[in-house]
Parts: C-alpha cells; structure tokens; sequence
C-alpha cells in the first residue's frame, strides 16, 4: 500500500511570525524527516547552520531537514522534490512543511495538493497552522480566513502584548476548536504540531453564535439517529458547490447507517479531505456532530436544509 | 478499475475516495461501488426532480444528467453534479432554497421547481 507523505501548511498574515517559528522549528531533531518549502531561504537565515547545499533551491539542515524555496508553482516545486526524493537524490523525507506568503489564501495551496492528477498520488493534506500576531491581532479578512481555516493556532509576540484574553476570545469565536499555543512562552514541539492524528476532538459549541466575529461565526449542529451517508453527500457537495467560499469550515463525526465505528468529514470551502473511518467513538455520545465556520451563511439555514435532505428521522438539537 | 464490472476503483473526489486504510468509502469492492453508484442515482434524484431533472448511471463509470426535453450532460461524480445541473436549468442550485426545501418535506408537487 502506497503511503501518502502528508503536507502541513504554516500560514498566517505578514509579520505575524511564520519565518520566526520556522527558523524554531527547523533546528528540532523532530524534524529530521521533513522536508520544507520557504519563500525565500534567506529570510530563514540557516547560513549558520548549513550542512550541505543541494543545489540553489535546496539545502539539507544539520537536523536532517530538507529547506527548499519555491520558484514559480507550488506543485512544480512539490514534484521536483517528489522526483529528487524517489531518485534517491535527497533523503527520503516522510513530512513535507509548506509556508505560505502572509497574504495567500491557504485554500488554492491545499488544493493543489488534492486535486494536482500527480500529486493526490502521493501526498495528502496535514495540519494548518495559523500563526498570529498578538500585537497587531487580525483586523484583516485574510487573516480572519487563515484562522477559520487552522487546525492549530499560534499566537506570536505575546511577550510584547501583556493580555491577549480580547484576542483569544476573537481566535474561540472564529475557531473554537483548533489547540491555540503561546510561541513566546511554550515550547513549540514540531511533532505535536504537525501531527494530523492528535486533531481535536469536536468541543461543545453552542447552535448559535452569541456575538460573532464581523460576519464569520463558528457553531455546531448535532444530530441523533444514524444518517445516510449518500443523501449527505448530496447535500454536502450541493452546499459546496452554491456556497463553498462561505464555508471556510466543516467538520464532524457522523453516525452513519450500516456502519459501527464513527466517520470523520473535514473541508475546507470547495474542498473535502478524503472521509476517516475511525477506530472507535470518542465518547459514549453517538450522535452525528457536525462544526461549521461560516462567513455570512445563516446557521438556521444550514440545519433546515440539511434536516430536510436527510428527512424526519434525524433530530437535530445544539451540541449540549 | 476492476477488470470485471468495470467500475473505476476512485478519483480525486471525496465521495469517490480511493480504498486505503483508515478512509472510508463505498469503492472497496465491486459489488458495494455498484451498489453505491444505485443508491446515489435515488438519492440524487429526490432533489434533482425539484428541477425536472433525471441522473441515470452510464457505463458503471459515469452518470448522464438529463432535462425533460433532452438536453444531456456528462458528469464524473456528485461534486460534479451540481455545476452540471446549474448549466442544464440556467438556474442557481441552491440547498436552502425554500421551495427546494417544500419538495423535499412533501410541501410542494412535482412541477414546483
């Protein structure tokens, strides 16, 4: 069985402190097996700690990571490395790292990534990991969208910003569900924050928003009985396809008819990560959850469609 | 794609996921694909009716979306579906529209769309 190299994303808006946590991260033994796609070496400043240059994009790090910048197209320079690394040209790195520029949107990037005919072959989606900048927050829309879309959160500068409290409630109320660590006060370990597995779980949240950010709000729909797991595609992709840019999240657990062990969905707008058939519920809840981050979609809309899609049987009610 | 039924094993789409482990799909055999491909044709066109619609199976490998006069489109999978029915009618497929809703709950007679 071929096994699928996972590709993490680090965004975040300009000057947040992506290339900082970078340079944290890159002199971390955990990262011996990466490989990882900058902007611009330089900004990185490895020159101190170079144990080899490859050629002008790539150089190989004392802790055995592989630092490459990108040059035109993403999946150009991901199938380059693809190509170096099954020619035995570069070591055979099992985690690819990719820092997006602070005013990309990270959906084309991990798009790329599953709908490229090459590289859905070989690489799937990892974690996204949203740095912000605690002195200057996240005023922008861009910014909003790269919190909404993480599945971790990093708050930087919270050595210069004395209470982040208004900014972390800000980041619950778009996200409340990815882990948020503090850059300046913890150690940041590479492994746990690109590790897809330790997602969190679906925390409570309630059906309706009390005070959400601008038009972006976050809120969860959960729902007893198993469900039909085609008729929810239908509706899935049929919300996609009308209201995708709007729909900056959705994940869940689904109890699904016919089948005993949980299925995990997770999108990001247009996209739908590949469904995860769990090994076992997380708790005694059997209920279908379901947590979505929209940007100016009505949540009452979203369950009375869904509700009419999937048909009487299914009970919705706020996640208690 | 299975030599025998001819049915293409998965592409890129999430309700097409390819077999492998820890991912859950309908495609790890050619009698559950096929049985798939049969209960997304019915549960399509409870609400591709709404829009005097029909989706029918073609080949075990694609679906042929149709207008009540004819018109035809070809389409890979349910992700596909929807751009593909936007075309046909020259209308918005939108899940929360209210008469949409009507049909689905028994509201709204054939026609209403």
């Amino acid at each position: 069985m071929v096994e699928f190299t996972p590709v993490h994303l680090i965004t975040g808006f300009l000057g947040s402190g992506k290339t900082t946590l970078l340079q944290r991260l890159l002199a971390d033994p955990a990262l011996h097996d990466t490989a990882v796609l900058i902007n611009e070496l330089g900004e990185v400043g490895l020159d101190h700690h170079l144990l080899g240059r490859i050629d002008d994009t790539m150089v190989l790090l004392p802790s055995g990571c592989l630092c490459c910048t990108i040059r035109g197209e993403l999946a150009a320079a991901i199938k380059d490395l693809h190509s170096k690394r099954e020619r035995g040209l570069v070591p055979a790195f099992r985690r690819l790292v990719v820092e997006s520029s602070g005013l990309a949107d990270p959906f084309p990037i991990l798009s790329t990534v599953q709908a490229d005919p090459v590289l859905r072959h070989h690489f799937r989606l990892g974690t996204v990991v949203t740095t912000v900048d605690a002195v200057n927050g996240i005023g922008r829309p861009e910014s909003v969208k790269q919190v909404a879309v993480a599945d971790r959160l990093v708050l930087t500068k919270t050595d210069l910003a004395p209470d982040c409290d208004v900014l972390e409630t800000a980041l619950r109320r778009i996200n409340p569900d990815a882990p948020l660590l503090r850059a300046a006060e913890q150690a940041i370990d590479a492994a746990a924050l690109f590790d897809a597995a330790a997602r969190s779980p679906l925390r409570a949240l309630p059906a309706t928003p009390d005070n959400p950010h601008g038009t972006v709000c976050a809120f969860a729909l959960a729902f007893d009985g198993a469900l039909d797991w085609t008729m929810f595609g239908v509706w899935l992709t049929m919300l996609l396809n009308r209201h995708g840019e709007k729909v900056l999240r959705v994940k869940g657990i689904l109890n699904v008819a016919g089948t005993e062990a949980p299925v995990a969905v997770h999108g990001v707008q247009h996209l739908v990560h590949p469904p995860v058939h769990m090994a076992a519920w997380p708790d005694e809840d059997r209920r279908s959850r379901l947590v979505f981050i929209v940007d100016g979609l009505e949540p009452a809309a979203i369950e009375h469609s869904l509700r009419a899609f999937l048909g009487s049987p299914t009970r919705m009610a706020a996640v208690a | 794609m299975c030599a025998l039924c001819g049915v293409l094993g998965g592409g890129g789409d999430w309700t097409d996921a390819a077999a492998r482990p820890g991912v859950f799909t309908r495609n790890a055999d050619s009698l559950q694909r096929r049985r798939e491909r049969i209960n997304r044709v019915a549960c399509a066109q409870r609400v591709l009716g709404f829009y005097g619609l029909t989706l029918s199976d073609w080949q075990a490998s694609s679906f042929v979306l149709s207008t009540l006069t004819g018109k035809s489109e070809i389409v890979d999978n349910l992700t596909h579906l929807w751009a593909a029915a936007e075309k046909l009618t020259g209308r918005p497929c939108d899940p929360f529209d209210p008469s949409l809703i009507d049909w689905l709950e028994g509201r709204l007679e054939a026609g209403g769309g």
